[in-house]
């Protein structure tokens, strides 16, 4: 077991760590933009470095798994923003005690 | 080293159960948009785990075009969500 099998494990470890922490944040969480909030941030730090571990536990496959994780590192940010304003533009508002909402008020400010 | 992976892939599944929960009990659809996109990103992780149990460099490729898709797909539905196709 050389030291690329060691960090290899470490990292997914790590990611599956992480994984794991997203899903129970989706179901924990009250709201639905703090929900959003858990699971694509955490569970992409996860898929990340969960997909560069197998790159270092097999060191042939490193190319392929880091054009993963740019891939993934690009595109689940687009499609998180994409969905949260889908959501706000079809009347899903985020629950606040002090009913702060900046996309609102930003919009309105646009239109008058 | 079969331990590992055991524990990996017991990780994996687990969380996948967990994120299914908010998908079927979800009161509004983004919610349950949400809980698919977490599912999917979780399953292109578990494909490329599929690919180091099993010593297939072929997985990895399903992997990539498993995360195209989940990536078309959640964009498709939000666009739709948002004003219609």
């Amino acid at each position: 077991m050389n030291i690329m099998t060691i960090i290899g494990m470490l990292l997914t470890s790590l990611g599956a760590l992480f994984l794991l922490l997203g899903a129970i944040g989706i179901v924990r969480m009250p709201d639905m933009y703090t929900r959003m909030q858990a699971g694509t941030k955490a569970t992409t730090l996860g898929a990340m470095s969960f997909i560069l571990g197998i790159g270092f536990m097999e060191p042939a496959w490193l190319i392929k798994t880091i054009l993963i994780v740019v891939f993934i590192a690009l595109s689940n940010p687009i499609s998180s923003h994409a969905l949260a304003r889908a959501a706000h533009r079809s009347g899903i508002f985020p629950l606040s005690r002090e009913n702060i909402d900046l996309y609102k008020k930003d919009n309105q400010e646009d239109k008058s | 080293m079969d331990t590992f992976y055991y524990i990996l892939g017991g990780i994996l599944l687990l969380a996948l159960v967990i994120a299914a929960f908010r998908f079927f009990q979800g009161p509004t659809a983004p919610d349950r948009i949400v809980a698919l996109d977490a599912m999917s990103i979780i399953l292109t992780a578990g494909l490329a785990m599929l690919a180091l149990v099993f010593h297939r460099f072929i997985y990895i490729d399903v992997a990539l075009i498993y995360a195209i898709l989940g990536f078309m797909g959640i964009v498709s539905i939000a666009r739709w969500m948002e004003k219609g196709i």
